[in-house]
């Protein structure tokens, strides 16, 4: 999804295969003085994450993978992150901007709390913080330096006493769905989280919403579908759930996969017959 | 996406020892359809809600058309976050204009508004095409239409977006009556003076044809009625009047209410 | 009071805003708490449903309109001004910017607290940089957040200050008393009786020879509204429970209730009216320099400046 990086001042293009035009150092002015270069490319990326509304909360879930290109490069990263007492992140994309935006709000955060020990106001909803986001990512999309993120906010709304869950990525497009999904999710695991939330729901979502176990199992088939499919995906992964509670966030776990069948075909790989 | 590829922020065509990188595209396509038809004394603005990326439908429920003010809605389609920051800017800008004139906008000051702010962005243009519909100063029902850099004129009526090409030769034929010769002896044509109950089932045929045949458009419809202040609203509320499967509701007055009424109507479409 | 100063004396420490006197005083500051009382009164009560303002508005004169006192900042905020009106301009639009800023980034109306903490944290700034002077005008800041209705004074010396009551502006002192024996009936009390209290209290601030009317009230709301008291059908704002103003003809029947509720007949004493309504820009210098003769506290002696 995130296409290959390349690496600063290479000379070849991102798959190898021809080498880029070049001037030496210092002979054309233009090299150093070309336009400010705003534009870049993520580097170190996370695959999709997954969210889906059930009864009494929603649920998000996202591997532990951040690749480098094809390579599985850190493979214990938390791509889940809670902001405040209601509210969580599940950030695909550039690795690096998300930290960036972790520090940016886990410090407006604690502004507000600040903020809240002399008047008491509740603090930022999860639809504020999506609000900010959305301005954020098109402010920087408008200044062509893109934030470079899928992001899904999944959060509890204590006023409606009802779920939340959003979409903003780096044009700064946005939409709310009962079900969302980002990246390889959006084309494999959307088409099942639907199919799921539907057949309870019906599809005007009128009906019962899945249980917090029919959630759960869902999401675990998807993901497992996601790492059948997904060449940057990881089998550990964790799903956090967002209630009236709060935030909780699981460990990290696998789905049962099953590979014997890979013994049998044939055309592929290394086999000698 | 022309508009993109054209825009002059292009590279210099000189090599480069910097690294060559795909550029940062920063618009999309969100698909989706609307149009406006204006009558006599009432306008009819509406817009599908799905948005979609490519072969991807995002959401099923996306807001196209917005209520601004008692007498004015405005459709946005194209690139959905420009269009939804662009509806906020106006939104912002009629505020201040309450402020400081203790009264809302007129309608045909917004369209002229809503020109200049697009021209403003005439060298990273919102990418989106506006269509502005509500109810004139003299009590006429109006549509304007927009391009992406603010080019605009008051029409009958407009289609915009995804489904433009099915939808606008439809309203040609049956608003402005092109390709249609009057019986002999009687009235000529008059583009505008549609009753209300023709104007709908023309929108809904619209949007249900264009669901069939654009992968783009489907899912819901959203159709804004506004109103001149006292007209009558039987061939709207009546008994028996709407179609089956709509829902209607009356939007309460935005500012001190000085008649002119809005109705939102909204029905499912399909969703393959 | 504190600005009795010798005025055979030149004071040596009033020309510069930023300079204490050796009293730890600084005499701007307190000439500008004076601007404030030289305004007409404005009076803020809450229960724990509504916030009202309510103010009296002067005109400079048998020619000019009455100047308005009341302004909208956001849906959820308001503020009655009391000193001058071109300062008080300045500050609204800055609470207009604050509000919408908070509208659009977060989609939220702003905390009441804040938006006042914002203004008064720009009039500090004034009493502490060279070359500047204070605000000459003083607010009583309504507005509801999630924490319920709020009433607020922000002051020219950059304080804000919630209160369950309050007044500013003329003769305010007189409001202030009859606030404190009644304030605590305000809690629960239903709109119509909160604006009954709050007319009684204008009703002190008034001169021997003057009263109410619905040229010179005008009351605005924040909560729920309230069908029989309020005319909704002239307002949108009501209907939501929004800010709103009734002045002139929409403040007839508040005043008539309130007349009933003190037994006086329902269309009080008859005065004469003003010759012309001339448009409002005519009369825009200082909101409260007409009935105060230069040098004259224009309040009366019973306006005393509390220490802070």
């Amino acid at each position: 999804m995130w296409k290959q990086p390349s690496p600063a001042n290479s000379s070849f293009n991102e798959f190898n295969t021809f080498p880029l035009p070049q001037t030496q150092r210092g002979q054309s002015s233009h090299a150093h003085h070309g336009p400010v270069g705003h534009t870049q490319q993520p580097l170190v990326t996370g695959t999709s994450v997954l969210g889906l509304k059930y009864e009494g909360g929603v649920m998000i879930a996202a591997d532990n993978l951040a690749s480098y290109g094809s390579l599985a490069r850190f493979r214990d990263i938390q791509r889940l992150h809670p902001l405040g007492k209601h509210t969580l992140l599940g950030v695909a994309g550039d690795m690096s901007d998300f930290q960036w935006l972790k520090k940016e709000l886990d410090a407006l955060l604690r502004e507000e709390d600040a903020l809240a020990l002399t008047d008491s106001h509740p603090s930022l909803s999860p639809k504020n913080i999506y609000e900010l986001l959305s301005n954020l990512f098109y402010a920087r999309r408008s200044k062509m330096n893109p934030v470079w993120n899928a992001v899904l906010v999944g959060g509890w709304d204590k006023v409606k006493q009802e779920s939340f869950l959003a979409y903003v990525d780096l044009l700064g497009t946005t939409y709310t769905a009962p079900t969302l999904a980002t990246g390889f999710g959006a084309h494999l695991a959307q088409p099942l989280l639907r199919e799921a939330y539907e057949a309870k729901a019906g599809i005007d979502g009128n009906g019962p919403l899945l249980t917090k176990e029919e959630a759960e199992k869902v999401l675990e088939d998807c993901m497992k579908v996601l790492f059948y499919r997904d060449a940057r995906s990881l089998n550990k992964y964790q799903i956090a759930t967002i209630t009236s509670e709060g935030v909780s966030i699981s460990d990290s776990k696998s789905a049962d996969t099953y590979w014997k069948f890979a013994e049998g075909l044939r055309g592929y790989g290394a086999q000698t017959q | 996406m022309a508009l993109y590829h054209n825009a002059p922020m292009a590279h210099s065509q000189e090599p480069t020892a910097a690294p060559i990188e795909h550029r940062f595209n920063p618009y999309s396509d969100n698909g989706g359809s609307i149009l406006a038809i204006s009558g006599k004394d009432f306008s009819v603005i509406a817009g599908d809600t799905r948005q979609s990326e490519g072969y991807n439908i995002q959401t099923r429920y996306a807001r196209k058309v917005w209520q601004l003010t008692d007498k004015a809605v405005l459709a946005t389609n194209g690139f959905a976050a420009d269009g939804n920051n662009f509806v906020k800017r106006v939104k912002q800008r009629l505020e201040w204009y309450e402020h400081a004139h203790h009264k809302p906008m007129g309608l045909k000051s917004i369209a002229r508004m809503i020109q200049t702010m697009l021209y403003g962005k005439r060298f990273f243009p919102y990418y989106v095409y506006n269509i502005l519909g509500g109810i004139e100063e003299d009590g006429s029902g109006a549509v304007y239409s927009f391009d992406p850099v603010g080019s605009y004129e008051r029409e009958a009526c407009r289609a915009a977006g995804a489904a433009q090409s099915l939808i606008q030769p439809f309203l040609d034929n049956q608003i402005y009556f092109k390709n249609q010769q009057p019986e002999p002896g009687s009235q000529p044509f008059i583009p505008g003076n549609l009753p209300l109950a023709t104007v709908l089932s023309l929108v809904v045929d619209s949007f249900t044809s264009a669901t069939e045949r654009h992968i783009e458009v489907g899912d819901g419809m959203e159709i804004y009625i506004v109103m001149n202040k006292g007209r009558t609203t039987d061939d709207l509320l009546g008994e028996g009047k709407l179609q089956k499967g709509m829902q209607i509701e009356e939007l309460g007055a935005l500012g001190e209410g000085s008649g002119e009424r809005t109705f939102l109507v909204r029905q499912a479409l399909k969703r393959d | 009071m504190v600005c009795h100063i010798p005025f055979f004396f030149r004071n040596s420490y009033d020309s510069d805003n930023t300079t204490f006197s050796p009293q730890g005083k600084l005499f701007q500051v307190e000439y500008a708490l004076e601007a404030v009382k030289q305004g007409s009164a404005a009076i803020g009560l809450r229960s724990k449903n509504h916030a009202v303002l309510l103010t009296l508005k002067r005109s400079t004169g048998e020619l000019a309109t009455y100047q308005k006192k009341l302004i909208r900042i956001d849906d959820h905020v308001g503020v009655a001004i009391a000193g001058l009106t071109s300062d008080a301009r300045v500050l609204s639009n800055f609470m207009r910017q604050q509000a919408m800023r908070s509208r659009m980034t977060f989609g939220r109306a702003i905390p009441v607290g804040r938006i006042v903490q914002s203004i008064a944290d720009r009039a500090q700034t004034n009493t502490q940089e060279y070359g500047r002077r204070p605000y000459g005008v003083g607010f009583l800041v309504i507005g509801q957040d999630e924490t319920g209705p709020h009433l607020y004074e922000f002051s020219p010396s950059g304080t804000a200050f919630e209160y369950y009551a309050h007044s500013i502006g003329a003769r305010s002192q007189s409001a202030k008393t009859y606030l404190e024996k009644n304030f605590e009936s305000f809690e629960d009390a239903p709109l119509a009786e909160l604006i009954n209290h709050g007319l009684s209290a204008l009703h002190d601030t008034l001169q021997q020879d003057k009263s109410l009317s619905l040229h010179n009230t005008s009351i605005a709301i924040i909560g729920p509204p309230d069908a029989e008291i309020e005319n909704l059908a002239q307002s949108a704002a009501a209907k939501r429970g929004n800010f709103r103003v009734w002045e002139n003809e929409g403040v007839e029947e508040l005043l008539k209730a309130w007349r009933r509720s003190r037994g006086e007949p329902e269309d009080g004493p008859q005065e004469e009216q003003p010759a012309a309504q001339p448009s409002a820009e005519q009369a825009q210098s200082a909101e409260g320099s007409e009935n105060a003769p230069a040098g004259a506290p224009a309040g009366g002696e019973d306006v005393t400046m509390e220490e802070q």
